[in-house]
C-alpha cells in the first residue's frame, strides 16, 4: 500500500492545495476498488516470489532427473515434471524474476526515452516536434509485437535484445502523451507566470512542466508493464527471446507445445503465471487511472 | 471529401518515406556485417564478396535506397537467401492464409465484444454486467500462445471436436477464436463505456420519455452514437491481430505471413526480413487509411477539421 501513497503524494506535489489531505482522499479512492486492490496484492505477492524464489523453490529450476520425466502434479511435484525430468513450480517461480525484470526494464526505457521525446516535442515546437512525431508515427506503423519483432531482427535473438526491443517499440506511446499533456500545462497561468519572470527553458520544462504531466504516464506505465510482459513472453515462446535452458514463461509453453498429449501440466501454470501477473498490473492500472486522471472520473 | 481524402493521403506520404528508410536500413542497423551472419561461419572471403555484390551492398548507401525503393515500387523485394525465391512471391503465396485468419478473427472480435459491451451496458444486474467485465479483463490478460495451448488440449485433445490445424472452415476455428479474444474484450470494454456515455445524454432521454421500448432505443438511437469511439478502437485493433497472427500461427502451425517472418528473423534472411517489414507497415498504413475515411463518411463533422 505504501507504493500508491508515494504515487499520490508525488502527483499532488506542486498542487497549492493541502497535499495531505489530497493525497489521503486519493488513496481512499483506491482502496474502495476491490480491482486495484487485488491487483496490489497480485504484484507484491509476485515481487515476493521474485526476490525469494531460491529460496521457495523446492528443487533447482535447471535440475534435470532422468528418473522423473513428465510425472504428473503430485506431493513430489506440485505442477509435475518436463520432459527433461525438471521441475515446472521452481521453474515457474524462477520465471516470476525474469518476467517481472524485463517487464520492469523495457517500461524503464521506453517511458523515460518517451516522456522525454513527448516533453521536448511538446516544448520547443516547430522543426523539432515535427521530427520526433513524424519518427514516433513511423514506428507506430508497426503495430504491437510487429515493431518488437523488427527490431529484433535488427539485433538478433536473445532475453537482452528483446527487454530493449520491447522497450523502444514502446516509446512511442509515452512520447505522444506526454506531448499533448505538455501542450495542455504551458497554457496554463502559472508557466506563462514563469515565462514572464523569465525562466529559462530547462528550468521550466523540467521543475514547472514535467512534475504535471507525470500522473497519465504512471497510468501508461503501470498497464504498460503488463504489455511489456506478455510482449516479451511471445517472443520467447517464438524462439526468439530467452534460450533454454532459461526458465522463462513463455519458452517454457513453446516447450510444452510438443508435449499436450503427455504432459498437460508442462502447458498450464507457466501460462497461469503470465495470466495472473498481466491481470495484477492491468487491475492497478484501471485504478490508478481512476485516481491520478481526472479525465475518467 | 476530395479535400479530405486528399489531405490524408498527403499526411501519409512521410510515414510511407520513413516506413520504406526502416525497411531498407535494417540490414545496415544491425550489429557486424550482415553478409557474415547470413552466409554463416563457414562463408570463404569470395562467397561474402559475391553475396554482397549480388544484394548491392558495395555501392554507396543513396544508390542502395533508391535502388531498393525503384525495385519495391515495381513489385521486386529481391531474392530470399535461404530460398532462392523472389520475396515478393514468397509474400503473396502466404498472404491468403494470414488474411483469411485475421478476417475471421475481425469479424469474432466484433461480434463479441460489441454484444457484450452492449450487455454489460444496458443490463439491469450488477452480477451480470461484472460477469461480461471479469471475461474482458480475462481476455486481455491472457496470452493468445497460452489460450491457443488449451483450446487445442480441450476441443483437440480431450473432446477431439476440432482439428488442430488444417484447411478450410473447422480448420481456422481455433486459430481465429485464439486470435479474436483479446480484440473482443478491448471492444467490449470499449462498447460498454462509451454506450454508457451516450445513454445519459439528452436525446436519448427524450426518445425514452416518448414511450420508444427500451430495446429500439439502446439499438436505434444509442449504439449507432457509440459506434465512432468504437470504429476507432476496432481499426487499431486490426493492427493488434495482424500483429497477433505472427504468434497464433506459430501456435497453431499455419503456413502463413505471420510463421514466415519469424522463420526469417531466426534465419537472419535479411532480404526476407525487410520485405516483410515493409510489406506490414504499408497494409497497416491502408487500413488505417480506409478507416478514417470509413469515420468521415459515417461522421460528417470530421471531415470538416
Amino acid at each position: 500500500m505504501t507504493a500508491t501513497g508515494t504515487t499520490t503524494d508525488g502527483q499532488d506535489r506542486n498542487a497549492g492545495a493541502p497535499r495531505e489531505a489530497r493525497g489521503r482522499k486519493a488513496l481512499r479512492r483506491f482502496l474502495r476498488r476491490p480491482g486495484a486492490v487485488a491487483g496490489t496484492v497480485v504484484i507484491a505477492a509476485f515481487v515476493i516470489i521474485a526476490i525469494l524464489a531460491p529460496v521457495l523453490a523446492p528443487y533447482e529450476p535447471q535440475a534435470m532427473t532422468y528418473t522423473s520425466i513428465e510425472v504428473p502434479p503430485g506431493p513430489e511435484h506440485w505442477f509435475g515434471t518436463d520432459d527433461l525430468g525438471r521441475d515446472v513450480l521452481s521453474r515457474v517461480l524462477h520465471g516470476a524474476r525474469i518476467s517481472l525484470q524485463v517487464g520492469l526494464i523495457a517500461v524503464g526505457i521506453a517511458m523515460t526515452t518517451g516522456s522525454l521525446l513527448g516533453l521536448l516535442a511538446g516544448f520547443l515546437g516547430g522543426w523539432w516536434d515535427s521530427v520526433i512525431m513524424r519518427t514516433m508515427d513511423v514506428m507506430l506503423a508497426f503495430p504491437g509485437i510487429l515493431l518488437a519483432l523488427a527490431i529484433v531482427a535488427i539485433l538478433g535473438p536473445g532475453l537482452f535484445n528483446t527487454m530493449i526491443a520491447v522497450g523502444v517499440a514502446a516509446i512511442p506511446v509515452y512520447a505522444r502523451t506526454a506531448r499533448a499533456s505538455t501542450l495542455s500545462v504551458l497554457e496554463l497561468d502559472y508557466v506563462i507566470a514563469a515565462r514572464a519572470l523569465g525562466a529559462r527553458w530547462p528550468r521550466i520544462a523540467f521543475i514547472y512542466v514535467l512534475p504535471n504531466i507525470t500522473a497519465p504516464i504512471i497510468v501508461l506505465a503501470t498497464v504498460g508493464v503488463a504489455t511489456a510482459i506478455l510482449s516479451a513472453a511471445g517472443l520467447s515462446y517464438l524462439g526468439l527471446g530467452a534460450q533454454p535452458p532459461t526458465p522463462e514463461w513463455g519458452a517454457m509453453l513453446s516447450d510444452a507445445r510438443s508435449y499436450l498429449r503427455s504432459a498437460w501440466w508442462m502447458a498450464t501454470f507457466p501460462g497461469l503465471a503470465i495470466m495472473l501477473v498481466v491481470m495484477g498490473f492491468n487491475l492497478l492500472g484501471d485504478g490508478l487511472r481512476d485516481v491520478l486522471d481526472p479525465r475518467s472520473r | 471529401m476530395l479535400t479530405f481524402l486528399l489531405r490524408r493521403l498527403l499526411a501519409a506520404v512521410p510515414v510511407v518515406f520513413g516506413v520504406t528508410l526502416l525497411a531498407f536500413s535494417m540490414s545496415h542497423l544491425t550489429p557486424g556485417d550482415p553478409v557474415r551472419i547470413m552466409l554463416g561461419e563457414r562463408a570463404t572471403a569470395e562467397d561474402v564478396t559475391r553475396l554482397r555484390a549480388q544484394l548491392g551492398l558495395d555501392r554507396p548507401l543513396p544508390v542502395q535506397y533508391l535502388t531498393f525503393l525503384s525495385n519495391a515500387v515495381r513489385g521486386d523485394l529481391g531474392t530470399s537467401i535461404r530460398s532462392g525465391q523472389p520475396v515478393s512471391r514468397e509474400i503473396t503465396d502466404r498472404v491468403d492464409e494470414t488474411a483469411a485468419l485475421t478476417g475471421a478473427a475481425m469479424a469474432i472480435a466484433i461480434l463479441l465484444g460489441v454484444s457484450l459491451g452492449t450487455f454489460a451496458a444496458v443490463s439491469r444486474s450488477p452480477a451480470l454486467e461484472a460477469v461480461i467485465m471479469g471475461f474482458a479483463l480475462l481476455g486481455i490478460s491472457m496470452p493468445t500462445f497460452w489460450s491457443g495451448l488449451l483450446f487445442i488440449l480441450l476441443f483437440a485433445i480431450v473432446l477431439g471436436w476440432l482439428p488442430v490445424t488444417g484447411t478450410g472452415i473447422v480448420g481456422l476455428i481455433l486459430p481465429a477464436v485464439t486470435l479474436a479474444l483479446p480484440a473482443a474484450a478491448v471492444l467490449a470494454r470499449m462498447t460498454r463505456s462509451s454506450l454508457l456515455e451516450v445513454l445519459e445524454q439528452d436525446f436519448v432521454r427524450t426518445a425514452r420519455s416518448k414511450g420508444i421500448h427500451g430495446s429500439v432505443v439502446v439499438v436505434k438511437h444509442a449504439l449507432r452514437n457509440a459506434f465512432i469511439p468504437v470504429l476507432t478502437i476496432a481499426g487499431l485493433q486490426f493492427g493488434s491481430l495482424m500483429a497477433g497472427s505472427v504468434i497464433v500461427e506459430s501456435v497453431f502451425a499455419r503456413p502463413g505471413l505471420g510463421r514466415f517472418a519469424v522463420n526469417a528473423i531466426l534465419a537472419r534472411d535479411f532480404p526476407q526480413i525487410q520485405g516483410i517489414v515493409l510489406f506490414a507497415g504499408l497494409i497497416y498504413l491502408v487500413v488505417n487509411m480506409v478507416v478514417d475515411l470509413l469515420y468521415g463518411v459515417l461522421d460528417p463533422r470530421i471531415q470538416a477539421r
